[in-house]
C-alpha cells in the first residue's frame, strides 16, 4: 500500500512529536535515577556526592516503606472492589428504562468531574467531620456515638473517598458494555428457562468481563499514585496509617528534604508499578484472546 | 403434543394496533409458515406465542392450557432466532447444554442429549468450538440443536435463514424439512420469502398489516388465492395483474394470470406486445413483454425459447387459469 517514500515521509513527519515525548519521559527518569545515587539533602547544600545504593538500602529497609506498600495495596484493592461491584450494580440499574434516566445518568457521572482536592475536602468537612458532618448528624439523630472517620478508620475513609470518585468511571465503562449486549441472547436465555440470576451469571457477567478488565487496568494505574486525597485529609496519618508509597516519597523529599532518598523511592515505585502492570497486561491478554 | 390455538389475539403498541385481532388453529405436528411482507406483524405474532411479547387482548392456548400470561420458559416452546442468539463465550457443547442445565438435569443425561442432538445435526466434530469459529450454516445448526434438546411442544423459527447465502439457504431448507419429518413436532416458521413458505409448509398463513389474508396448503394458495394480495404474494415470478378494459371483458375489476399460464407465440395470439428483458434460467425463460393497453406482462416459457429485445410477439392466457377479483380485491 504505502511506498517506501511515503513511509519515510511519515516517519520524518512523526519524529518531532515522538522525540519530544521521548525526551519528556527520559529526562526526568534519568535525572531521578542520577539523584537516587547521590547524597542530596536540601538542608546540607554543597555536600552532594556519589554514594552508590545507600539511598535504596535506607528506603527499602525503612519500616515505613512496608507499611506504605501495604497501605498502597489496600487502597488500590479496596477501591477496585467497591468500584467494580458498585459499578456493575449501578450499570444494571441505569440500563433499565425509567423516567428521568438522562438526568440520573448525568448525576451519576458528575463526581468524576470534581477535582480530587475539592472532593476530599467536601468529604472531610461536610460528610465525615465528627462534629459538623452529615454522617455524624445521622448517627446522633439515631442516638449513636458519631464515628470520627479519619481517627478511627483513616484508610477506609480514604478508600471511600477515592471509590466515590472512581465509581462513575467504572459505571460508565460497564454501562456501555452492558448496552452492547445482544437483546436476542437474553431472550434466548429466557426461553431456555434461565432466571434473572442465571442470566446475569452466564450471560451478562461473561459479556462484561472484558470491560471489567479494562476498568481494573486503568484504575490501578491511577490508584497507585493517589496523593491529593491523602494530603488534604489525613496527611498520611495518624502515624503512618494512610501513608502510601506516593505520599512517603513526597514526605521524604519535601518534609525531610532528602532528595536522594526520595529519588530512590521514586525509582522503586516505578519498578513496583511495572511489576503490577506486567501481571495486569497478562490478565488482559488472556481476556482478549477469547 | 403441540397444538396451539390463538383466540382473538391482538397487539398494539401505544395507540397503533399492530395486530387487530387474529384467530388461528395449529394442529399438533403441523409445519405452519407465517409469511408476509416486512412489517406485517408476523414476527410480533411469533414472539407473542413465545411469550417474549405481552398480549394486548385474547388468549393463547397451548395443548388445552391457557398460556397467555405464562413466562416464556413455562410454555414448553423453543425458538430459533434470526441472529441465532448463540452465547458467544460458551462452546457449542455449552450452548446446546444450556437449556438442560437451566432445567437442573444431571450431567450424564445432559451429555447424552447433547451428543444425540449433535449427531442429528452433524455437529459432533465442532462441540469444543466457540460460535465465533463456526460458519453461518453451522451456527444455524447449533441454534437448532439448542432448540431440540429441550424436546419442546413446538419449535418457533424467526426468519432463521435470512442471514445465509442462497446456496446454503437451499440446503438448510431441506435440513429443516427433514428434521420436521424426523421429529414430527409442531413447527411455526416466520419468513418473508414466499419460496421458503411454499417449499416447507403444510399450512401457510399469509399475513398483511396484522390481518390474516388466507390460510391454506401451498397449492391451495397457489391455485385459489382468495384475494389480490395473496395472488400477488404467492408464486414466483409474480402473477400478472391486469386492470381496466381487458378485466371488464371477463366481468372483473382485476384480472390475474400467472406467467406460466400465458402462452407466447411469434405469429398469433390474443394480445400483441414487444419483448423487453428476457431472463434465461436454463430450465425456464422469463420474458417481460410490453403489451399495448395492458402494461408489462411476464411470461414463463421453456428454456429453449429465444427472442430478441424489441421483437413483436403474441400472448394468449389460458382461459381456465384466469383469476378474477372484484372491486374489493376479493376473488370471484
Amino acid at each position: 500500500m504505502a511506498t517506501l517514500q511515503t513511509r519515510a515521509t511519515a516517519r520524518l513527519m512523526m519524529s518531532p512529536a515522538v522525540i519530544l515525548l521521548f525526551l519528556w519521559m527520559i529526562v526526568p527518569l534519568v535525572m531521578t535515577l542520577y539523584f537516587s545515587f547521590l547524597r542530596y539533602n536540601l538542608l546540607m547544600p554543597g555536600t552532594e556526592e556519589f554514594i552508590g545504593f545507600l539511598n535504596y538500602q535506607y528506603f527499602l529497609t525503612d519500616p515505613a516503606f512496608f507499611t506504605a506498600l501495604g497501605n498502597t495495596l489496600m487502597l488500590v484493592g479496596g477501591t477496585l472492589l467497591i468500584t467494580v461491584i458498585g459499578g456493575i450494580l449501578l450499570a444494571i440499574v441505569l440500563d433499565q428504562p425509567f423516567w428521568g434516566q438522562g438526568i440520573v445518568r448525568l448525576l451519576v457521572i458528575a463526581p468524576f468531574f470534581v477535582m480530587p482536592t475539592v472532593s476530599a475536602l467536601v468529604w472531610k468537612n461536610m460528610l465525615m467531620h465528627p462534629v459538623n458532618g452529615l454522617f455524624a448528624w445521622i448517627a446522633r439523630s439515631f442516638g449513636f456515638q458519631p464515628i470520627d472517620w479519619f481517627a478511627q478508620l483513616p484508610l477506609f475513609s480514604i478508600i471511600l473517598i477515592v471509590a466515590w470518585q472512581w465509581l462513575p468511571f467504572a459505571t460508565l465503562i460497564l454501562l456501555t458494555a452492558l448496552q452492547s449486549l445482544d437483546g436476542e441472547q437474553i431472550e434466548a436465555a429466557e426461553m431456555d428457562g434461565a432466571g434473572a440470576l442465571s442470566r446475569f451469571y452466564y450471560l451478562v457477567l461473561p459479556h462484561m468481563s472484558r470491560a471489567i478488565t479494562v476498568v481494573i487496568l486503568i484504575q490501578t494505574i491511577f490508584l497507585l499514585s493517589v496523593f491529593a486525597e491523602i494530603l488534604v485529609t489525613t496527611n498520611g496519618g495518624p502515624g503512618l496509617q494512610t501513608t502510601n508509597i506516593t505520599y512517603l516519597i513526597y514526605a521524604q523529599a519535601l518534609l525531610q528534604f532528602d532528595v536522594g532518598g526520595a529519588s530512590a523511592g521514586g525509582i522503586v515505585a516505578v519498578i513496583l508499578a511495572n511489576i503490577v502492570a506486567f501481571f495486569l497486561i497478562r490478565l488482559i491478554g488472556k481476556n482478549l484472546e477469547r | 403434543m403441540g397444538s396451539i390455538t390463538l383466540e382473538k389475539v391482538s397487539k398494539s403498541f401505544g395507540t397503533t394496533a399492530v395486530i387487530p385481532e387474529i384467530d388461528l388453529e395449529i394442529v399438533d405436528g403441523e409445519f405452519v409458515v407465517f409469511v408476509g411482507p416486512s412489517g406485517c406483524g408476523k414476527s410480533t405474532l411469533l414472539r407473542m406465542i413465545a411469550g417474549l411479547e405481552d398480549l394486548s387482548g385474547g388468549r393463547i392456548i397451548i395443548d388445552g392450557k391457557n398460556m397467555s400470561s405464562e413466562a416464556p420458559a413455562k410454555r414448553g416452546l423453543s425458538m430459533v432466532f434470526q441472529s441465532y442468539a448463540l452465547y458467544p463465550h460458551m462452546s457449542v457443547y455449552g450452548n446446546i447444554a444450556f437449556p438442560l442445565k437451566m432445567d437442573g438435569q444431571d450431567k450424564a443425561a445432559i451429555d447424552k442429549k447433547v451428543k444425540d442432538a449433535a449427531h442429528i445435526l452433524n455437529l459432533t466434530n465442532y462441540l469444543d468450538r466457540r460460535p465465533g469459529q463456526l460458519s453461518g450454516g453451522q451456527r444455524q445448526r447449533v441454534a437448532i440443536g439448542r432448540a431440540i434438546v429441550r424436546q419442546p411442544k413446538a419449535f418457533l423459527f424467526d426468519e432463521p435463514l435470512s442471514n445465509l447465502d442462497a446456496a446454503l439457504r437451499g440446503n438448510m431448507r431441506l435440513e429443516i424439512s427433514d428434521l420436521h419429518h424426523q421429529l414430527k413436532t409442531t413447527m411455526i416458521y416466520v419468513t418473508h420469502d414466499q419460496v421458503e413458505a411454499m417449499t416447507m409448509a403444510d399450512k401457510i398463513v399469509v399475513l398483511n398489516a396484522g390481518r390474516i389474508e388466507q390460510v391454506g396448503s401451498p397449492l391451495e394458495l397457489y391455485k385459489t388465492p382468495k384475494n389480490v394480495f395473496v395472488a400477488g404474494f404467492i408464486g414466483s415470478p409474480r402473477m400478472n395483474l391486469i386492470e381496466g378494459q381487458e378485466a371488464a371483458k371477463h366481468n372483473a375489476v382485476t384480472l390475474g394470470v400467472r406467467p406460466e399460464h400465458v402462452r407466447i407465440s411469434k405469429t398469433e395470439g390474443a394480445w400483441k406486445g414487444t419483448v423487453g428483458v428476457t431472463e434465461h434460467l436454463g430450465s425456464d425463460t422469463f420474458i417481460h413483454v410490453q403489451v399495448d393497453g395492458l402494461g408489462k406482462i411476464t411470461v414463463r416459457t421453456d428454456g429453449d425459447f429465444s427472442t430478441d429485445f424489441g421483437q413483436q410477439v403474441f400472448l394468449t392466457p389460458e382461459p381456465a387459469r384466469l383469476h378474477r377479483f372484484d372491486a374489493n380485491g376479493q376473488a370471484i
